[in-house]
């Protein structure tokens, strides 16, 4: 079953800006999927409107089977959202700001306070729930958001750029929570500009720019496109040439540093054979981008 | 799906909103209210003698109290809803499946309370200036609900509407309070030169101020039918016409 369909969708703001120009998607039940692109390229848009904040202009959403405008009190029902940009009232506690979004979908007091400390315990903003909204950093806003979102238990969670601006640590922790709601049934859909990220957390992916989706595929696939990887080699002597080996792309960056691109038939052994009869020592390896960066940049410019 | 959950979390956070600020929201009109006693019912109103067989400090308690009602209603609905769009938090109330008809009855509710809560003060501070009885509690209590509840409305309409705070302080400033005073807080319509009657008879709020007047010591300038019909029929019109921009997502949704 679908977690989201979505055909034909087209959005044109009032001021005859085309945001979106005929957008297809389907995410399954229990993805987690990435939804990427440039800035401006529409994803805020299409989340609107999925979350029912933009009128569509034409074309149809359904969630779980439910279509947004026949069924919208089950379609609302079962999403979740986290806007891009902080959106609750700054002048309420923590606490209410979740008990309030839980008392709109309906659930009565005594199982929404059990729910809300559920999800701020979950957040790690238990500890803040009296805290004025207003008062809190810029990451435990975001999370106070999350936490929002999820108090309904939906089935379906959309987080437009959730770790933008976010601490190593909590992105980090903020990762783990994403990873555990996921593993528990609740379908992703994630947007964010962190490739690393989407790379790593992400099943499937999407990719839209000019209000189009220029790929749709498995995350996997995607990056078996890639047929050649970009290393960063550290070597412990000097060299004024880079070195010459067959097969492979080799310049030499600064007199210790070598930028080498390795293509997948080649694999590393042959490049360290070569370097080592030529006396060449390697210190240290890492990757030169990452590697849906590359992949992104290339199918977006 | 039952909404009244819902209904209730939006009156509850709109009550907490007023009381959490009465400085702003509840002192005000105790204050004023005492002045225009002391001013125009004790030191102007000892002069001016009996207007309609009754003294002038009882004929202007009914118009002071329901202008207070009048103006808290409808600025408590304006505020709130037009900073629930500002800050934008109406996109909680948006994303979760909650009717419009349950956001505006929330809101009007919201604004109901805080005109019957000033009205209360401000009656209890009339009380301390004279000793009105309240002659017909029924008529008296509907007309004060009945103007809340329009007022209310007519605040959430100019909510949708403004696109700055400027705008949510045009209509009270340059429409309510003069409507107020020349409804007939102050004198009687019969006290006016020929011309200016036909006038203040356009005025709807003349209608209501007479209507709680006659519901408090039996006087008014104006058929009692009349004042319900005219309140009954604009909060009919402004409901409708509410619910229709927020079906079309009007200054809410892009
Ligand atoms: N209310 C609006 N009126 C007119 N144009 C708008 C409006 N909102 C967004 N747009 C335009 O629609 C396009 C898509 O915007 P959107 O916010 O969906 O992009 P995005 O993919 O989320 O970008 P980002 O990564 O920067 O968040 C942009 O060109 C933007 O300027
Ligand atoms: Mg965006």
């Amino acid at each position: 079953m679908t977690a989201l369909s979505i055909q034909n969708l087209k959005k044109t703001y009032n001021n005859g800006f085309v945001a979106l120009k005929g957008v297809d998607l389907d995410v399954q039940r229990g993805d987690f999927f990435a939804l990427l692109g440039p800035n401006g390229a529409g994803k805020s848009t299409l989340i609107g409107i999925i979350s029912s904040l933009v009128n569509k202009t034409s074309g149809l959403v359904s969630i779980f089977g439910h279509d947004l405008d026949k069924d919208n009190v089950a379609a609302k029902t079962c999403i979740g959202v986290v806007p891009q940009e902080v959106n609750f009232n700054q002048f309420e506690t923590s606490m209410s700001v979740v008990m309030n979004q839980a008392g709109y979908y309906g659930i009565p007091r005594k199982q929404a306070l059990r729910r809300t400390e559920q999800c701020l315990r979950q957040m790690e903003l238990w500890d803040k729930r009296d805290v004025v909204s207003r008062r809190l950093s810029g990451g435990m806003k975001r999370r106070l958001m999350i936490a929002r979102a999820m108090v309904h238990s939906p089935r379906l969670l959309i987080l437009d750029e959730p770790t933008a601006g976010v601490d190593i640590e909590i992105r980090r922790s903020m990762w783990e929570m994403m990873q555990e709601v996921n593993k528990q049934g609740t379908t992703i859909i994630l947007t964010t500009h962190y490739l690393e990220e989407a790379e790593s957390l992400c099943r499937n992916i999407a990719i839209i720019n000019n209000g189009q989706i220029i790929e749709k595929s498995a995350m996997s696939s995607l990056l078996s496109r890639l047929h050649t990887d970009h290393f960063v080699l550290d070597i412990a002597r000097p060299l004024s040439l880079a070195p010459i080996i067959a097969g492979y792309d080799i310049v030499l960056n600064a007199d210790t540093v070598l930028d080498v691109a390795v293509p997948k038939s080649h694999g590393l052994n042959r490049l360290f054979q070569a370097l080592s009869e030529q006396h060449i020592e390697v210190l240290s390896l890492r990757n030169k981008s990452n590697r849906l960066e590359q992949l992104f940049l290339d199918l977006v410019q | 799906m039952n909404y009244s959950v819902a209904f209730l979390t939006i009156l509850f956070k709109e009550i907490r909103r007023f009381t959490r600020i009465w400085p702003q929201t509840l002192l005000p009109p105790a204050i004023t209210t005492a002045l225009y006693f002391l001013i125009f019912g004790k030191l102007i109103g000892d002069r001016i003698g009996l207007v309609h067989g009754v003294s002038y400090m009882d004929y202007i308690v009914p118009g002071i109290i329901l202008m207070s009602v009048i103006s808290h209603s409808y600025s408590n609905v304006v505020s709130s809803f037009y900073s629930t769009k500002f800050q934008r938090h109406i996109e909680e109330l948006l994303v979760a499946p909650v009717p419009n008809y349950v956001i505006l009855a929330g809101y009007v509710c919201g604004g109901i309370a805080r005109g019957v809560l000033v009205g209360v003060v401000v009656a209890g501070i009339s009380m301390m200036f004279t000793h009105t009885t309240i002659l017909h509690w029924d008529i008296a209590a509907a007309v004060f609900v009945l103007t809340a509840t329009l007022f209310a409305l007519a605040g959430f309409i100019n909510a949708v509407f403004a696109d700055s705070f400027d705008d949510i302080s045009i209509i009270p400033n340059f429409v309510l309070t003069p409507l107020s005073y020349l409804g007939g807080v102050f004198y009687s319509v019969a006290m006016l030169p020929g011309i200016w009657q036909k006038i203040a008879q356009a005025n709807p709020i003349l209608y209501m101020i007479n209507a709680f007047r006659y519901g408090m010591i039996g006087v008014s300038d104006v058929q009692i039918e009349l004042a319900f019909a005219m309140t009954g029929g604009l909060i009919v019109f402004l409901t409708a016409l509410s619910l229709l921009l927020l079906h079309k997502g009007i200054g809410i949704k892009n």
